[in-house]
């Protein structure tokens, strides 16, 4: 008789687990009354559907494509919708992708990016009866079908800014960006105004690197794939003695994390989303720049479900919490009470219009 | 031959059942040698693939997998939906919706095929010359974007008659992707340098330059810092040739143009004949006259233009606008649309088609269905995949090998073997020896 092979025992095990896997009991022919015991809280809207379409990043950039499709995500637990999403691979889908979602008849349709603007705007001007959104751009033709999505990102990364500088030990920050872009580089203007503030407010001399305001020039990784460049930026700008570093570029911000989590001492700023929830380096992420864009498609979607859609822009700042600074986490501690009360204190000036922080790449 | 093998038939029982086995097995060698029949099973099997991957990511088949058991006519019924749907999705969004709402609607499907096909065509046949004089040119990215950016900004800054405009504004993007093509080939020509190296370190360069460029006011002319330039002005487009509805554009005309001149180039032309002669052997074709560097620069020169062109007509016809992402994966399609076409003119002209196809149906696909679009990516990469490697095709489906299997060919010898043996001995001997 043949003695069993390791490779025979392997193979049974692995019959035995698909077996044992696939011996659940049917469900009953009738489950949609479960489901709505279950979620009998929920609104339901079945005939309004909301779609989405991303830019080249896809659905899991860890940036804003994913931030809409979560907002969207949402939408559609809480409101009982209808939903259609479509990725492009390139510029030259965007078009047919609004096409495939307006022949769908979605009732809202967000492009992501302003690399939609166009497709966005034309289908908005071909199909009056149905709703369009397009997140950090605007609409060339301003159709009063179509609602801007924009986000004065600047305001918040001006309490980053001033922040990092009075936190900073060797007096350098540095920032660099994902590509050279309004909707990057708005984050970096904000970001030197900030510091520019601590330095009159201190008369102190906090110098930042990869962004020069004024010149509008600084480093940019060239994309927002490339981890490797990101690490190689942060390298160099940790060699010049910055201690804490804001990366504007998605993903590639993870090689910065990387860099600095090696050289143990400096701290991160994430921006986009709260960076201590959404990646593994809580404990080196001081703050986050964040940039609700979840939320504005969220409350987009639900005032088009109560047929209240305008084509009012939606600007995201401080005051209606469209961007704002996440909580401090791991250096709650660290952050002094004097410094917490400024930004507060900063909050409520340019809320007010006191201080207006100014980019020319913010949304007009 | 046949004449001696009938008689050898009649004199053989059995003779006839063995001719019939071997006329087959001929057909089918046959068969299996047409790449046609390889690149049909190819495209076959990407489709089989394609469905088990869509089978294994869809969350309804996953959930009856869950209860295979209790009840496996769910599992098999929900599977053949869910690829149904995706795939009559993907022929409905390639060729005809019959689930449109309006006629014109449903026709649409396969004029958006040819909208995709003409970049992939232009530029597909670009690399297919470099392929065919044995040079691998892997900058049609580089190329591509070198031609959309001059047709773009020839079609934006300058104002001239419609019809000049539009032919200068192709004319310059032709241009555009020769200088960048030409580079490499004048480099491989003088120096020698490795086309390959050149030509993909040229399609960096070409990104970081359109970077560049589109951060320049005097070149995007727009008055905003977004990096996407102007629209090319009406009189530079590629007018559509279907009206309203469609956009389909005169670009696949040009398409159709280039595929018949590239067939003359290759076919019948003195320079084309160099060129496959310095593909075949440069040595030889040193010896016999070729002047061998200007032949590898026009190459290059050529290929660039074409797929510069290809560029100028996706931008002309479809995008109007610039911006960083323009050529998408358009040069690396072509490549693989060359390789598909087997760098001949008019399998390039139908590889493109296909992939068009794919791409179109891809789109209403994912919309429909829910089925991601990297799937149609999939399909592309195995179809090439199978594409190079033809045994592995035949492995598959059981085909001979075209110069016949080690076993196939032994025991084709001995047959052979048998048969002289029985044609030297007298017929009597061998029916008594039966």
């Amino acid at each position: 008789m043949r003695s069993f092979k390791p490779k025979t025992l392997f193979s049974l095990a692995a019959v035995g687990v698909l077996a044992l896997s696939a011996c659940g009991e049917a469900p009953d022919d009738e489950p949609d009354t479960d489901e709505e015991n279950g979620e009998a809280q929920a609104e339901d809207n079945p005939d309004y559907t909301a779609c989405l379409v991303s830019d080249e990043g896809g659905w899991d950039d860890q940036s804003f494509n994913e931030s809409a499709y979560t907002g969207l995500q949402n939408a559609i637990d809480d409101f009982g919708i209808n939903s259609s999403t479509a990725e492009s691979s390139s510029e030259a889908d965007f078009g047919p992708n609004v096409d495939a979602m307006v022949q769908q008849g979605c009732d809202l349709t967000f492009g992501v990016g302003f690399l939609l603007e166009d497709a966005i705007n034309d289908a908005a001007l071909d199909n009056p009866d149905l709703n369009f959104g397009i997140i950090d751009s605007t609409l060339p033709d301003e159709p009063d079908n179509g609602k801007p999505l924009v986000f004065n990102t600047s305001e918040a990364s001006y309490l980053a800014g001033y922040l990092a500088a009075s936190m900073t030990e060797t007096d350098t920050v540095a920032t660099f960006g994902g590509l050279q872009i309004p909707s990057v580089t708005v984050f970096m203007d904000g970001f030197a105004d900030g510091v520019e503030r601590y330095n009159e407010d201190h008369d102190a001399e906090v110098s930042l690197l990869g962004w020069d305001k004024d010149a509008q020039d600084g480093s940019f990784s060239g994309g927002f794939d490339d981890q490797s460049a990101g690490r190689a930026l942060t390298e160099q700008f940790l060699a010049q003695d910055a201690d804490i570093i804001m990366p504007v570029a998605g993903p590639v911000g993870l090689g910065a994390a990387g860099a600095i989590e090696d050289d143990g001492e400096a701290k991160l700023i994430w921006v986009d989303t709260d960076g201590y929830e959404s990646t593994d380096y809580g404990d080196i992420i001081l703050t986050s720049v964040l940039k609700q864009i979840s939320q504005a498609v969220y409350d987009t979607v639900e005032e088009g479900v109560a047929g209240d859609f305008t084509s009012e822009p939606y600007v995201g700042d401080l005051e209606n919490e469209g961007v704002g600074l996440a909580p401090f986490h791991d250096f709650e501690d660290e952050v002094p009470d004097e410094v917490k009360d400024k930004l507060s204190e900063l909050t409520e000036e340019i809320i007010s219009g006191e201080t207006v922080v100014e980019s020319e790449n913010a949304p007009q | 031959m046949s004449t001696q093998q009938t008689s050898d038939d009649a004199r053989t029982p059995g003779g006839a059942l063995k001719e019939a086995e071997s006329r087959l097995h001929y057909a089918v060698r046959e068969l299996s040698q047409a790449s046609w029949v390889i690149t049909l099973l190819s495209v076959l099997v990407a489709l089989v693939v394609g469905a088990l991957l869509i089978l294994a990511t869809n969350p309804q088949v996953q959930a009856t997998m869950g209860y295979f058991f209790a009840r496996p006519g769910d599992f098999f019924l929900t599977s053949f939906e869910v690829i149904r749907d995706a795939y009559s999705a993907l022929f409905r969004g390639a060729v005809y919706d019959w689930q449109a709402a309006t006629p014109q609607r449903a026709i649409r499907p396969i004029t958006e095929t040819l909208v995709n096909a003409v970049p992939l065509i232009l530029a597909g046949l670009g690399i297919a010359i470099g392929f065919r004089s044995g040079m691998l040119n892997i900058g049609g990215q580089g190329q591509i974007i070198l031609g959309a950016t001059c047709a773009a900004f020839i079609g934006y800054a300058f104002q001239l008659p419609l019809g000049a405009h539009l032919l200068l504004a192709l004319v310059g993007g032709a241009l555009g992707g020769a200088i960048w093509g030409g580079i490499a080939g004048v480099l491989k020509a003088k120096t020698g340098a490795n086309e390959v190296i050149v030509t993909i370190m040229l399609n960096n360069i070409a990104l970081y330059l359109i970077a560049w460029l589109l951060r320049q006011q005097w070149f995007v002319q727009t008055g905003s810092n977004q990096p996407i330039s102007a629209s090319v002005d009406e009189s530079a487009r590629l007018f559509g040739i279907l009206g309203t509805g469609f956009r389909l554009h005169a670009g696949i005309l040009l398409a159709i143009a280039a595929t018949i001149f590239v067939w003359w180039l290759l076919e019948r032309s003195t320079l084309g004949f160099e060129m496959r002669a310095i593909g075949e052997n440069p040595e030889a074709a040193r010896t016999a006259g070729v002047n061998v560097p200007k032949a590898t620069a026009l190459v290059l020169i050529i290929g660039g233009a074409l797929c510069g062109l290809g560029g100028a007509a996706h931008l002309l016809g479809t995008e109007y606008r610039l911006a960083a992402g323009i050529a998408g994966t358009l040069g690396f399609d072509a490549i693989t649309v060359a390789l598909l076409g087997r760098s001949r003119p008019l399998g390039t002209f139908l590889a493109g088609v296909l992939f068009g196809g794919l791409r179109a149906g891809g789109v209403l696909m994912q919309a429909q269905t829910g089925t991601p679009i990297d799937i149609v990516l999939v399909l592309q990469s195995v179809i090439v995949l199978l594409i190079a490697a033809p045994p592995l095709v035949r492995a598959i489906f059981f085909l001979p090998h075209p110069d016949g299997s080690p076993r196939v060919r032994r025991r084709r010898r001995l047959r052979d073997q048998q048969a002289a043996e029985a044609a030297s001995e007298p017929a009597p001997t061998q029916e008594v020896s039966k």
